[in-house]
């Protein structure tokens, strides 16, 4: 669960990336982030992620006060979320199977644990038959499933996607979003930041739309619902 | 039971990973592993040299002190006997470790001793002298204080002290100490800097797979345990290396003076006596480098 109240944020460059944000995620929910360029996106997943904290306002991510949070809590409150870049950031030098792996275990996952979740969540993903490859040697599409494999691993409450179809063509970029939403559909939250509004739309989810640090719409009607003008601005 | 067993497993498995990664990494990172275990190696050679060369000259000076005399001469009018009861006087006097009584006969006969081919002395009477005493200092930077404590004494008229001497062997005591302690410091302080910037440059190679580890959870101490052990490893190597080449350099220049090139009067200390302070400290600092080193290196990518 993630809630907003009321949160500003003001970098200490003097940009105010968000004025007045008010929301609330339920457990289980599936929710697009949608706006242009600078319009707080990023600060958003910053502050679910604890890389920073609100200036003001009340920020709750999975039971975790994030205006209280102590340092040494964030890696436990990490554990409770998995993230997914347009990047992938995968590691070059590891395979597919070690990649997935090495979120468990620098967690602390005994190999036995490890040997019984990995396969199951390459399986879930549909990686079956590329365990021993390295990144380089798979198509975008795959290595985005390997990253959703690593965010998935410990089993988190929420996923956020940060751009996930950023780098995929049409056809992978479905591929993953249906991917997404069979995680959530298995009982895990999904948060997604895009761009893409063909995509948004062929999906009937929560959209929570930014502009200019603020919620100009949160709603069930897909896509720039706040108007056509709008619209042409996030092109 | 079961808990402890628990814990147990999770420790070593812990352990296990840390080592690993830590051993992993000075592999993969070659160069710069064979550079710092260079460096350390040459910083504990020049401070255990130096620690060496002021051990040795301490040594030579001791050596010296305990050669280093007083002449006491007594009044001439004292008889023998008079001038034998003043030794319990001057021993109990501080900084006197022992006393000589010379009686006028026995200074005659020394001087003749040394200058048998003068007949000056052949008529001389033993009279003409005083009966002295040779006194023997603890610490001779504190003579002037002992020579004026001496003069005090009833029946002495006279104290020869060469305190011009006992303050040139201070004096070089004290700058060999000095510069000793100097040079160790800053090649402490230059040895940190270097196993730190090793570190450094490890962790910059790695700070993808660091970001990933925070991202998914990895508490700060998980991340930093691989980098302090590689350290660890780095530290210990460079100390054993050390007081291997320490070792052998010590040998082959102690056995050219003691061979003769002109300073085999000197007795230098022999190795196996401070081996094992040498070893101790070289491990000590070896290790403190190591660790603390990788501890600063890592400390900037575990804020966020």
């Amino acid at each position: 669960m993630v809630q907003m109240t009321d949160v500003f944020k003001v970098y200490e460059n003097g940009t105010k990336a968000l004025k007045g944000i008010d929301f609330k995620i339920n457990d289980g929910e599936f929710v697009f982030l949608v706006g242009p360029s600078g319009s707080g996106k990023s600060t958003i997943i910053k502050l679910i992620t604890g890389e920073i904290f609100p200036t003001e306002g009340s920020v709750i991510v999975n039971d975790f006060n994030m205006n209280k949070i102590r340092f040494s809590q964030l890696p436990y409150l990490r554990r409770s979320l998995g993230v997914i870049f347009q990047d992938f950031r995968l590691l070059e030098n590891k395979s597919v199977y070690e990649n997935i792996a090495f979120a468990m275990r620098v967690i602390g996952a005994s190999n036995k644990e490890i040997r019984r979740r990995v396969p199951y969540v390459i399986d879930l993903v549909g990686l079956n038959d590329c365990t021993k490859r390295r990144p380089m040697e798979l198509s975008g599409g795959e290595q985005q499933r390997v990253a959703i494999a690593r965010a998935l691993i410990n089993n988190p409450k929420l996923i956020i996607a940060d751009e996930p179809t950023g780098n995929l063509d049409p056809a992978r970029s479905l591929e993953i979003m249906v991917l997404l939403q069979k995680i959530n559909t298995l009982g895990t939250t999904v948060m997604v930041v895009t761009h893409e509004k063909e995509l948004v739309n062929r999906f009937s989810k929560r959209v929570i739309t930014l502009d200019g640090g603020r919620i100009i719409s949160d709603g069930m009607d897909g896509y720039y619902s706040y108007g056509n003008e709008k619209a042409e601005l996030f092109h | 039971m079961t808990e402890w067993t628990d814990i147990t497993v999770m420790v070593m498995r812990k352990l296990n990973y840390f080592i690993k990664e830590g051993v992993g990494s000075i592999f993969t990172h070659r160069f710069m592993s064979f550079a710092s275990v260079f460096i350390i190696v040459a910083c504990l050679l020049i401070m255990g040299s130096f620690s060496l060369l002021a051990l040795n000259v301490d040594r030579i000076i001791d050596t010296l002190e305990d050669e280093n005399q007083i002449m006491v001469f007594i009044d001439e009018n004292f008889t023998e006997t008079a001038a034998r009861s003043l030794e319990g006087t001057i021993s109990a006097i501080p900084n006197v470790t022992s006393v000589e009584f010379v009686s006028r006969e026995m200074a005659l006969d020394s001087f003749k001793d040394l200058y048998e081919d003068s007949s000056l002395l052949e008529d001389l009477d033993a009279d003409v002298l005083r009966d002295r005493y040779i006194v023997y200092l603890d610490d001779i930077s504190q003579m002037a204080e002992t020579q004026y404590e001496l003069a005090k004494v009833d029946g002495v008229v006279k104290v020869n002290a060469h305190l011009e001497i006992s303050e040139g062997f201070i004096k070089v005591r004290n700058i060999v100490s000095a510069v000793s302690l100097l040079l160790v410091a800053v090649l402490l302080v230059i040895s940190l800097f270097i196993m730190s910037n090793t570190i450094k440059l490890t962790t910059f190679d790695r700070r993808e797979e660091i970001a990933i580890m925070k991202m998914v959870g990895a508490t700060s101490s998980f991340i930093r345990w691989p980098f302090v052990v590689q350290g660890l490893i780095l530290g210990l190597l460079g100390a054993l290396l050390a007081f291997l080449a320490q070792w052998g350099l010590y040998q082959l220049v102690s056995s050219n003076i003691v061979s003769g090139t002109g300073l085999s009067f000197i007795s230098v200390i022999p190795f196996e006596k401070v081996s094992i302070y040498i070893l101790a400290s070289f491990l000590a600092i070896g290790l403190g480098v190591g660790i603390f080193g990788s501890i600063m290196a890592i400390k900037n990518y575990l804020k966020v």
